[in-house]
Formats: C-alpha cells, sequence, structure tokens
C-alpha cells in the first residue's frame, strides 16, 4: 500500500446536515470537518447516529436537509473511500473471492489480483483461511474480512464501523494494530465504537454524537482530560445517555 | 475445477441448443403430410395404427391423425387446422357440408354400437333385440347410465336413441343418467367402475382392456349402425388445406384396395369396421 | 406399440416407440425450460431490482401465473396458433414446436417468480456492500445472479419438474399425433383412456423416475451450495 498525499477526499464538511429515514429524524443539524491525520473516533450511545453518520460521510445515504462536500465536490463517487460496516455481508464466495472481487471492483489489475489478495489476507491475519466459504468464518474472522475488503480499496479515506465489536481481546487487539498501522501510511480513518478504552487507545480526534446530534467534539486528549459539557461528564462517567 | 464447470456449461447449452434445433426442424421438415381430424373412437379402435403404415406405402403420405370428440374434430376443421375431416356423424357432416366448409362427402365406412352393461343386469336387457326396449327398460329402473355427453358422433348417436326409445332424455335423466364430457375409453373406464351401462362402439369395446364386470347385452339392432364419413376441408375456405395429399388420402380410402384394407382389420379375430363406400344411402 | 407386451418388458428392452416417446417429452419440457430460463431470470432480475409504478401489483400478478393452469395455457397457445389464429400462417399447431411455446408460456412465470425473490432477498443483503464497492448496476446484477446460482438453478428444476408433469397444455396444442407429438403425459392419459392401464402404468413408472431425479439434483445442488459458497 503506498503513502496517500494527493488525491483524496479530505477534508469531508458536514454542514447542517439532516438525514431522516421512515419519518424518524436521524440526524439532526450536524455540521463537522473531517480533516486528515490521527484517527477520528465516534462516540456514543447505541442510537445515537454514529453508523448513519458513517454511512453519510462515505456518500451512501440521501440527505434531507444540508450538504456534504469530498475535497469540496458535492457529488463524489467513492473511488478513494472505503467502509467496513458494523454486520458485514459477506459474498457467497470463498474468503480470497471477495478479497478478489472488492479488488477487481476497485479496478485493479488481473495480474495483480492474486499477489494484493494474498497481501491482503496476511495483513488481517486470515492467509490460512483463504480458501473457505466467506460465510463459514467466525463473526471475528468475518469482520477482519470485511476490513480486508475494504483496504482492496486503496482508500484514503477508511470508515469503520465497530470493527471490534464481535472480537475477543486478541483479536481486537490484531485489528487495533492493524488501525495503528493504516493509520501511519497517512491514511485517514474515521471509526465509530462503543468502547470507550478502544476510544482512548485509537483516537486522536473524539467526537461525541447523542440523538444524532454532535454533543462535543475535539482533540482526543483534551476530551478525555477535560470534557466541556454536561453529557461528555456523564458518558466518560458511564452513566446512560437517555 | 474451474474449468470443469465451464466445460460442463459449455456442453449443457450445446446439448440444450441441439434439441431446440431438432424440435424447430422438426416443424420445417417438407414432408408428404397431412392432418386429419377423427375420433377419439376411432383411434381407440386401433384402426389408424392398422391403416396408417399402409397408407404411408401405397401414398407415401404420412398421415397425423388429430383424435377428438366429433364435435371438436369438425371444430379443428372450421378453423382450419386440418386438411381432411373422419367422423361418424351424419347430421352434423352435412351442416360442415351445408356451411360450406367442405365441398364434397364421402361415405367410407360402417362400424356398429353396442349396449355394454353390468353382468348383474339390473334393468333385465340381456339378449333383447330391440334398442329402443332396452333403453326404455334402464329409464324404468333408473338403472346407472355412463353418456359421453362431448357432442361426439357416439354421444349424438346415444342422444339419437334416446329420442328413438321415446324418452325425452332431458326430462327423464336423474342421477343415473351420467355426462361425463369425455372420451369413449374414458366412458368405458367409468362404467367398469361403477358397474353401469353404456353405449359403446363395438372398436373400441374389444379393444378395452378393463372390462371388469361389463359385458355385451344388446346388439345387432340396425338402428345401432354407425356410418362413417370423410371430407376435405374446402381449400376455398382455408387456403393453407393440402388439397392434393388430402384428396389422394380420400381416394385411398374410397378405392377397392383400401376398402379391402379397412374389411381386413381384425381385433380378436372379429371384424370391426364394414366399408360401404359404395352404397348410395350411406 | 405393442400392447399385449408387459410395460416393464418395454422399458426393459429399450423399445424404440418408448425411447422415442421419452426422447420427445424430455425435449419439449428441456427446451422449454431453457427458453424460459432466458426470459425469466433477466425479467425477475429486473423487477427485483428496480422500482417503477404498480411494482407491486406486478409482482402479485406474477406469482399467481405459477399457478397457471396447464389448460388454460394451453386453449391460449391453441388460439394463438391455430390457423385462424394470429399466428395461424406459422402452421405451428400440432407440431412440437408447439408444445415448446405452450410449455415455455407456462414455465417462465414460475422462473421469473422464484428469480424475483431469490434476487431480491440477495439484493437486500448485499445492497450496502455492493454500493460501498460502488459496483455499477450492471455487474451488481451479474454478481447477484452468479451468487444465487445455486438457487437459481432449483428454480429452474421446479419449472422442469412442472413441464415434464403436466398434460394439459401439450396435448392441446400438440394433438397427441403418434410419432410426432405424443409424450410421456400424453401417452399415459391416451393409454388411461383406452383401459390399458399395465401400459400406462410402466409410462408413469418412467415418468415418476425421472421427476425423482430431478428432485435429486435439485437436492444436490442446494448442497453443492453449501460446500461451495457456505
Amino acid at each position: 500500500m503506498s503513502v496517500r498525499m494527493l488525491e483524496s477526499d479530505l477534508p469531508i464538511c458536514f454542514s447542517q446536515v439532516g438525514i431522516v429515514s421512515g419519518g424518524v429524524t436521524i440526524l439532526n443539524d450536524v455540521s463537522l470537518t473531517f480533516l486528515g491525520g490521527a484517527p477520528t473516533v465516534l462516540i456514543g450511545p447505541n442510537g445515537s447516529g454514529k453508523t448513519t453518520l458513517l454511512k453519510a460521510a462515505m456518500g451512501l445515504l440521501p440527505l434531507a436537509r444540508g450538504r456534504i462536500t469530498w475535497a469540496g465536490q458535492e457529488v463524489s463517487a467513492p473511488a478513494r473511500r472505503a467502509i467496513m460496516f458494523q454486520h458485514p455481508a459477506m459474498l457467497r464466495r470463498s474468503a480470497a473471492g471477495n478479497i478478489r472481487y472488492a479488488l477487481s471492483a476497485a479496478g485493479a489489475v488481473r495480474a495483480e489480483l492474486e499477489r494484493r489478495t494474498d497481501e491482503l489476507l496476511t495483513l488481517v491475519g486470515l492467509e490460512s483461511l483463504g480458501a473457505r466459504p466467506a460465510r463459514r468464518l467466525s463473526g471475528g474472522e468475518q469482520q477482519r474480512l470485511s476490513l480486508a475488503r475494504a483496504l482492496a480499496r486503496d482508500p484514503a479515506v477508511l470508515f469503520l464501523d465497530e470493527p471490534t465489536a464481535s472480537l475477543d481481546p486478541a483479536a481486537t487487539k490484531a485489528i487495533e494494530d492493524v488501525v495503528r498501522s493504516i493509520s501511519a501510511r497517512s491514511i485517514k480513518v474515521i471509526m465509530a465504537t462503543h468502547d470507550l478504552g478502544e476510544a482512548r487507545r485509537l483516537a486522536g480526534e473524539v467526537v461525541l454524537l447523542h440523538r444524532g446530534a454532535v454533543i462535543e467534539s475535539g482533540s482526543a486528549e483534551r476530551f478525555f482530560a477535560a470534557p466541556a459539557t454536561e453529557e461528555a461528564k456523564r458518558f466518560l462517567a458511564g452513566e446512560l445517555l437517555i | 475445477m474451474q474449468s470443469l464447470k465451464t466445460l460442463s456449461r459449455y456442453l449443457m447449452a450445446f446439448t440444450l441448443g441441439a434439441m431446440v434445433l431438432s424440435v424447430a426442424s422438426c416443424a420445417a421438415k417438407n414432408e408428404k403430410t397431412i392432418v386429419v381430424a377423427s375420433t377419439t373412437s376411432t383411434q381407440d379402435s386401433g384402426l389408424f395404427d392398422y391403416l396408417l403404415p399402409i397408407i404411408k406405402e401405397r401414398t407415401g403420405i404420412t398421415v397425423k391423425v388429430i383424435a377428438q370428440g366429433t364435435g371438436q374434430a369438425l371444430d379443428t376443421a372450421r378453423r382450419g387446422d386440418a386438411d381432411v375431416v373422419l367422423v361418424h356423424a351424419r347430421s352434423e357432416e352435412l351442416k360442415f357440408l351445408s356451411a360450406g366448409e367442405s365441398l364434397k362427402r364421402y361415405p367410407v365406412m360402417y362400424n356398429d354400437f353396442v349396449l355394454i352393461g353390468p353382468k348383474s343386469d339390473p334393468a333385465g336387457i340381456a339378449g333383447l333385440k330391440k334398442i329402443d326396449q332396452a333403453l326404455q327398460a334402464i329409464t324404468a329402473k333408473g338403472a346407472t347410465f355412463i353418456s359421453r355427453g362431448d357432442r361426439s358422433g357416439t354421444h349424438l348417436a346415444e342422444l339419437n336413441l334416446w329420442k328413438t326409445a321415446g324418452v325425452d332424455i332431458d326430462q327423464a335423466k336423474g342421477h343415473w343418467y351420467q355426462s361425463i364430457g369425455q372420451g369413449m375409453g374414458a366412458a368405458l373406464n367409468a362404467a367398469s367402475a361403477s358397474n353401469a351401462y353404456v353405449l359403446s362402439d363395438r372398436a373400441t369395446w374389444i379393444h378395452f382392456k378393463n372390462k371388469g364386470e361389463l359385458r355385451v347385452l344388446v346388439e345387432g339392432d340396425t338402428r345401432l349402425f354407425n356410418q362413417y364419413g370423410v371430407m376435405l376441408v374446402s381449400p376455398e375456405r382455408h387456403s393453407n388445406v393440402k388439397k392434393v395429399l388430402g384428396q389422394a388420402f380420400i381416394d385411398y380410402l374410397i378405392s377397392p384396395e383400401g376398402q379391402a384394407d379397412i374389411s381386413r382389420y381384425r381385433v380378436e379375430d372379429q371384424q370391426l369396421f364394414y366399408p360401404d363406400a359404395n352404397d348410395p344411402n350411406a | 406399440m405393442q400392447e399385449n407386451v408387459s410395460a416393464l418388458q418395454l422399458v426393459l428392452t429399450g423399445d424404440p416407440a418408448l425411447f422415442a416417446i421419452v426422447r420427445l417429452s424430455l425435449t419439449v419440457s428441456l427446451s422449454a425450460t431453457f427458453i424460459a430460463a432466458l426470459i425469466g431470470v433477466p425479467l425477475g432480475s429486473l423487477i427485483a431490482l428496480t422500482r417503477f409504478r404498480g411494482r407491486e401489483p406486478v409482482i402479485v400478478v406474477l406469482n399467481a401465473l405459477m399457478g397457471l393452469p396447464p389448460v388454460v395455457a394451453g386453449l391460449a397457445v391453441y388460439l394463438m396458433l391455430s390457423r385462424s389464429g394470429p399466428l395461424g400462417r406459422w402452421g405451428l399447431l400440432f407440431t412440437p414446436l408447439a408444445m415448446v411455446v405452450a410449455q415455455t408460456v407456462l414455465v417462465t412465470p414460475i422462473i421469473a417468480a422464484l428469480t424475483r425473490q431469490t434476487i431480491e432477498d440477495l439484493w437486500l443483503e448485499y445492497r450496502d456492500e455492493l454500493a460501498a464497492m460502488n459496483v455499477g448496476p450492471l455487474r451488481r446484477v451479474r454478481t447477484l445472479i452468479w451468487d444465487a446460482r445455486f438457487s437459481l438453478l432449483t428454480a429452474l428444476l421446479a419449472g422442469f419438474g412442472r413441464a415434464a408433469a403436466e398434460v394439459g397444455a401439450i396435448i392441446i396444442v400438440g394433438g397427441n399425433i403418434q410419432g410426432f407429438t405424443r409424450t410421456m403425459t400424453t401417452s399415459i392419459a391416451l393409454e388411461t383412456s383406452k383401459g390399458n392401464l399395465p401400459l400406462a402404468i410402466g409410462l408413469g413408472i418412467v415418468l415418476v423416475s425421472i421427476v425423482i431425479l430431478v428432485s435429486a439434483l435439485a437436492w444436490g445442488a442446494r448442497r453443492a451450495a453449501e460446500r461451495f459458497a457456505g
């Protein structure tokens, strides 16, 4: 994987974005900017809109209000962005087949497919499971495969939705290591997690969401040391935000 | 593994393609064939199985027989879907003729009907010489009677016989008279299954394999004779009619050789069809 | 075909007339299923993946047509192909091709409806991922059809089973002409009506064996699906 400096979708700017689904407002007047650099971690209770925000930033959702721009463009095909969903769907093929598909969809050259597939399998620790039908992998293995699929797109921005939610501590560490190494190669990571410990470990920047609105955002160091808002304090203290 | 899958897929596609082509080519083949609409009783008698190879030999014509009820056969001819029609319902044939659907009717042969019934014979008609007496007895007893009810030659003959017996079958019929709307074989099956009376042509009866308790109870009355007529569908009505081949088929049937062939047809040593092409009253 | 010979004897000795009947049955039903698949799979996929006005009623009608009575299909095709009908000049009535047409009419809704269900279900599962991978519409369809291929094969086998088992359509448009349009099912109908039950039963056994074979293939397809694709 190469270092990305130019040709990325950053900055991603949310400008008073509202998203409605089935009559319910999921995101309410969200204004945010994602810049390059250290990982940005979205935190907040379940249902606060983290997944929706990630999908919107990926460009997958229609907006009810406001607008999103990628490097200043309003309509942008997701060529240099990739997302890993919380509940990834496995294609009915082998693990390697899934990665090959993602590579091919991203325009990889046929001659390169084998090599890059092996590379990606090894990166996420699935090198011995390449031939297994993807749907028969364990939950954690499927999540790792989903990460490999996202990386197959050679993205400049990588969205991760609860990437370690169903993993045991060992697997969690493995994934977090991968995230760190990706970030070190100047790929912007934007991830959602409900694990505050993970947020502390990985975040350069934190965004706290509650009921579809941004409560607080800013540098992770400052946020964890001295949260500014009431909700943030209560959330960090472990209380349920209703 | 992948190449094996691809190979088998190509093989399948090829086979199917070949099949489709062979089916299509059947339709396009330019043999000397004609379509003859005839009746299920004639087919069930086995006459065509015997006669068609002989016709092929003598005239080179491949005859495709569509066996339906008389009403349906004449209807098929009216729609122009047959070249020749060979049925046994004189009144219907004459109607067909007068409507201009054909230009000429040729008598060919006759066979006869027999009244079939269970060995137990609840109406007591066994051995009667007159069909009207038999039918009256059945009505009086209310014994189960199976009717084809399909506008076929046999059905029309049956209706005629009730009239001859002075029975207004529309009035008199109760649940003992069962109209099944199907061919002779099905009617015989139904009669066999319910030990009922049924009117059948002799040919189908002899050929029938499922006789059960049924026997021939009444036969020989001249009113039971069943005349066959053959007609070429009018080429003026339907330009697609193969008039040369169709006429050749008819000419064979009424020729001395054809008539002799017909009389030679035997099932269980019994002659089924009696040629009468030369009978002016047929 | 001789009638005093037992049906089993005919089957075992490979009587050529019986063989011709079986071959015609398979040819007609396989051809019809093949053509129905060429029409039904794209049609079902299209309905599954596009939104249009009246989509729900179309799906309801398509599902209902799975139960189209064969005699009705036969009658409709008969009226079309009859010399007095709109396509009369093609002279297709009472030919094997007419039988293929009638069975195609019967089988296409089955394949289309089952395809639609299968593809739609898979689409719901794949939608987010395929969108995230920026997969274009044409490629999406190819991916869905390929990944669903075993279920689609089951749909094809269901269609074939329906075609092989029916008699109402082909007897009307084919005319049950000996040596030309007589198939297993129409022969069984004929022999039964002639009271020639042993022969009818023999044919029935052959037909049921084929149906069981098809069922075994369908089962094999499901197992293959589990093994290769999970």
